[in-house]
């Protein structure tokens, strides 16, 4: 299975890297390393929210509210900042990842106390979330011109000929890998998911491990919510409408198995790319918005088949051992 | 058959069962079974096995856990389709190739764990797949209903066929699972351990349906351990030990010591060879411990260097015992003693902690993570130990789970490869290297041998006496009596949840524990 995971990536480096050669024939530039650079950060967002995605996916869940925790929280500090232009933005930032993880402690605490299942409780907080973002802000809009040019420009700073915000999102996946495969949580979010029964077993508490990967999505969408509204200096209710879905996407595709303790964070991370480059070469070669949707729809299916029967040729050895145990039943 | 029995339930109202119209004659089997073979890998579960099932006759099918029983149901119900053999109806031969195939050919069971549906209503369940239809292909409920009604009462019961099965008592949904069981023309009726769950009186009305049913000239297998069940149902027997037949004939004319001497029947001293070890102090204390509804009042000690073995027919409570001595369930009360301190095991962790380790009866489900490498799950246990300062050092774990396989002689391409690429052997030996590598006090294993070949199954005996020569006290839960008796220092049989006995290895026989287990003084 690993190694089909490592071929699987591998797989899915070359076909991204296909997808660009393609692009590029027909739209000179695309494969530009500025062009290219530009995508990985427009890609950034999502990226960081896929990583989240995934660490609760591993554990067997899901978060649907990450959409909606970034609306809430960008909302929230765009409209500190216009309130109070006087606030340090790294006191801004720590607040969203703050709040967002607050966020997601509800999500965990439903999911962990009452037993409920991660789907209808992040069905349920999403709408929640969005609600809130409307109370909050009474409908209205926070523009460009309320914000602090610090607060806007922060994403935009270059370093190294990069923006921060692609910064941001490799240091994110770095932290991500090492959290994933180099700590005890790591290691119970994948063996919660793998088999959660072995996992209590063997000393797990997997109630605690869903709990702090809902806060870990949580504290990255509340990231993310800051780093959405700078990004398009404007924040509304209706941010990110939908995004939700495309950060599951991203995980299906990049191999994290929706039944929990299969995955990887390079696999997230290409997956979200896959996405990214998507939806940035389908304007340049000229197809409409709604093709572009159908495109990753189908894009999107297709991965959950490829999985599917992945998984299904693992399945066969725990069949054939399972037919071999029942001798003696 | 079910016409055949509501006819007869309103011509005879007097009697509980009508007299079908072919009287059970003595002619050509209706079912044979010719030297039939079950070979899965590594496990030969049935070895050369026949069987012949008469008309208006019980059959009782005798042997211990892991015997072949359940396979040879399996066969006979198109689950499984045999490696070699074949089988007879009526002096045809038949394939199975799918369940309904075995149904159309006239052969029901009834299950040992009834499996029905408890959102649907009893006459769904008993009509599920089959349920008559109306003239537009619709399911036709009020004839669904009335058959259902008239199938409950045909077994003398008032079950209102449109309440939902999750509103009946275990019984009430025995006796569903028996009418859906009914509802098909069948002839041929097994029933796989069909009391476990009842009680005297319910076993009572059971036997009573059976009687109807052989006055029907059905031919019945019947699967039970308890022997005065099988005295007082079954005029045939057939006993299986080792997925071979080993002896058959009338019980009438059969002592019980004779069929207990066939299923146990093997030189036991000469296959374990059990290593002497000095016993040490009292590791582990258990008084009186209590589970709301699995277990009462056992009470045992464990000393260092000492094998007890555990022994009880399948629901006797003893997987229950020894999960809640790993904390994965509450005991209501009782007192737990781990040299000599008192302990209250709330968790696995608690369990881990104390130095009591666990290894499953079901690798799958409760031992191992599939997807995840043969090193991350042998560490899993351990990390806290592996782990510098909050994170993994894969370099730790790695040399941990390299020890221990070298130890258990685990064959894997790589310790990196997934547990679940791996035979049932050796994912069983990825299980005892992670519970060694907690280096436990105590060592629970459930089942340890079950499911593995027999070459496999020296070697884990072999290895069980050298841990407890190292001063592990060890716990071996097991249904296979040879492996019982040539273990473990001392036994404590349990039956329906009770301490039916704790013999010394002295006081060991297969007689003395199977009479204890199924509490036939």
């Amino acid at each position: 299975m690993k190694k089909l995971l490592k071929h699987r990536e591998l797989l899915l480096v070359g076909i991204i890297a296909i997808m660009v050669a393609g692009f590029a024939t027909r739209a000179p530039g695309f494969a530009t390393p500025g062009n290219l650079a530009n995508i990985f950060n427009d890609t950034s967002i999502l990226i960081i929210l896929a990583l989240g995605q995934m660490t609760v996916i591993l554990t067997k869940s899901i978060d649907l509210s990450v959409a909606a925790n970034l609306a809430f929280t960008g909302m929230a500090v765009a409209m500190l900042d216009a309130a109070y232009p006087g606030l340090p933005l790294a006191l801004l930032v720590v607040l969203a990842i703050g709040i967002g993880a607050v966020l997601g402690a509800i999500n965990g605490y439903l999911v962990w106390a009452l037993q409920i299942p991660p789907i209808v409780v992040t069905l349920g907080t999403l709408t929640i979330y969005r609600g809130m973002a409307f109370v909050l802000s009474g409908g209205a809009w926070v523009n460009s011109h309320q914000m602090t040019p610090g607060f806007l420009n922060f994403p935009r700073v270059s370093v190294l000929g990069m923006p921060l915000l692609s910064w941001i999102a490799i240091v994110i996946v770095l932290l991500m890998w090492g959290l994933l495969t180099r700590t005890a949580f790591g290691r119970a979010a994948y063996a919660s998911g793998g088999n959660p029964t072995a996992a209590v077993y063997a000393g797990i508490d997997i109630g605690k491990t869903r709990f702090f990967a809902f806060v870990l999505s949580g504290a990255l969408s509340g990231l993310a919510g800051y780093l959405w509204v700078s990004r398009y200096a404007v924040a509304y209710v209706d941010v990110a409408a939908g995004f939700e879905l495309d950060t599951v996407a991203a995980s299906v595709i990049g191999g994290i198995s929706i039944a929990g303790g299969i995955g990887s964070v390079g696999g997230a991370v290409l997956g979200a790319l896959f996405l990214g480059v998507i939806k940035n070469a389908l304007p340049v070669i000229g197809i409409s918005p709604f093709a572009q949707m159908a495109i990753s729809g189908i894009v999107i299916v297709l991965a959950v088949v490829f999985n599917a029967r992945a998984e299904r040729r693992a399945g066969r050895i725990i069949l054939r051992d399972r037919g071999a145990k029942e001798v003696s039943a | 058959m079910a016409d055949v029995m509501m006819t007869a339930v309103g011509k005879t109202s007097t009697e509980t069962f009508p007299v079908g119209d072919t009287a059970p004659v003595r002619r050509m089997p209706v079912l044979e079974m010719r030297s039939i073979s079950q070979i899965f890998p590594g496990v030969k579960a049935l070895d050369g096995v026949s069987i012949a099932l008469h008309a208006g006759e019980v059959t009782a099918l005798i042997g211990e856990n892991g015997a072949g029983k359940s396979t040879l149901v399996k066969i006979l119900t198109g689950i499984y389709r045999p490696s070699e053999g074949e089988i007879v109806i009526d002096g045809q031969p038949v394939s199975f190739t799918s369940a309904q195939d075995a149904i159309d050919a006239g052969v029901t069971a009834i299950h040992q764990e009834t499996v029905l549906f408890d959102e649907l209503t009893v006459a769904e369940n008993i009509f599920l797949g089959h349920a008559p239809r109306s003239r537009f292909g619709l399911i036709d409920w009020k004839t669904m209903n009335a058959r259902a009604g008239e199938l409950l009462h045909a077994l003398e019961s008032e079950i209102d066929p449109t309440i939902r099965l999750k509103d009946l008592s275990i019984a009430q949904r025995h006796l569903v699972a028996i009418a859906r069981a009914l509802s098909v023309e069948a002839r041929i009726v097994i029933m796989d351990e069909p009391t476990a769950a009842l009680s005297r009186k319910e076993i009572d009305d059971l036997f009573r349906i059976v009687e109807g049913l052989k006055k029907q000239g059905k031919a019945i297998l019947f699967i039970s351990h308890k022997f005065d069940e099988v005295y007082e149902i079954a005029e045939n027997f057939v006993v299986f030990r080792d997925g071979r037949a080993v002896g058959n004939g009338k019980l009438a004319e059969t002592p019980q010591d004779t069929i207990v001497r066939m299923m146990v029947g093997r030189d036991v001293a000469n296959i374990f060879p059990k290593v002497e070890v000095s016993i040490g102090a009292t590791v582990l204390s258990v008084e009186n411990y209590c589970h709301p509804t699995e277990y009462r009042d056992i009470s045992f000690e464990l000393k260092r260097g000492e094998i007890l073995g555990v022994y009880g027919l399948i629901g006797a409570g003893r997987s229950e015992l020894c999960q809640s001595l790993f904390g994965v369930s509450q005991p209501s009360s009782g007192r737990l003693r781990v040299e000599g301190q008192d302990l209250k095991i709330r968790s696995s962790r608690d369990a881990i902690a104390a130095g009591i380790v666990y290894v499953p009866e079901e690798r799958g489900r409760h031992g191992l993570a599939l997807p995840m490498p043969i090193f991350q799950n042998m560490s899993l246990p351990s990390l806290a130990r592996t782990s510098r300062s909050g994170f993994l050092k894969a370099a730790n774990e790695l040399a941990l789970a390299r020890k221990y396989a070298e130890r258990l002689d685990l064959r894997a391409a790589a310790l990196s490869v997934p547990v679940g690429t791996l035979s049932g052997g050796n994912q069983q030996k990825v299980v005892i290297g992670k519970w060694l590598a907690t280096q436990p006090k105590v060592i629970i294993l459930d089942e340890p041998t079950k499911g593995i070949d027999i070459g496999s199954k020296a070697a884990v005996h072999g290895f069980i006496s050298e841990l407890a020569s190292e001063g592990l006290s060890i716990i071996m839960v097991s249904s296979e009596l040879p492996e019982i008796l040539g273990m473990s220092d001392r036994v404590l049989v349990m039956r329906e949840g009770l301490m039916a006995g704790m013999f010394d290895r002295s006081e060991l026989s297969a007689e003395t524990l199977v009479r204890a287990a199924t509490g036939n003084a």
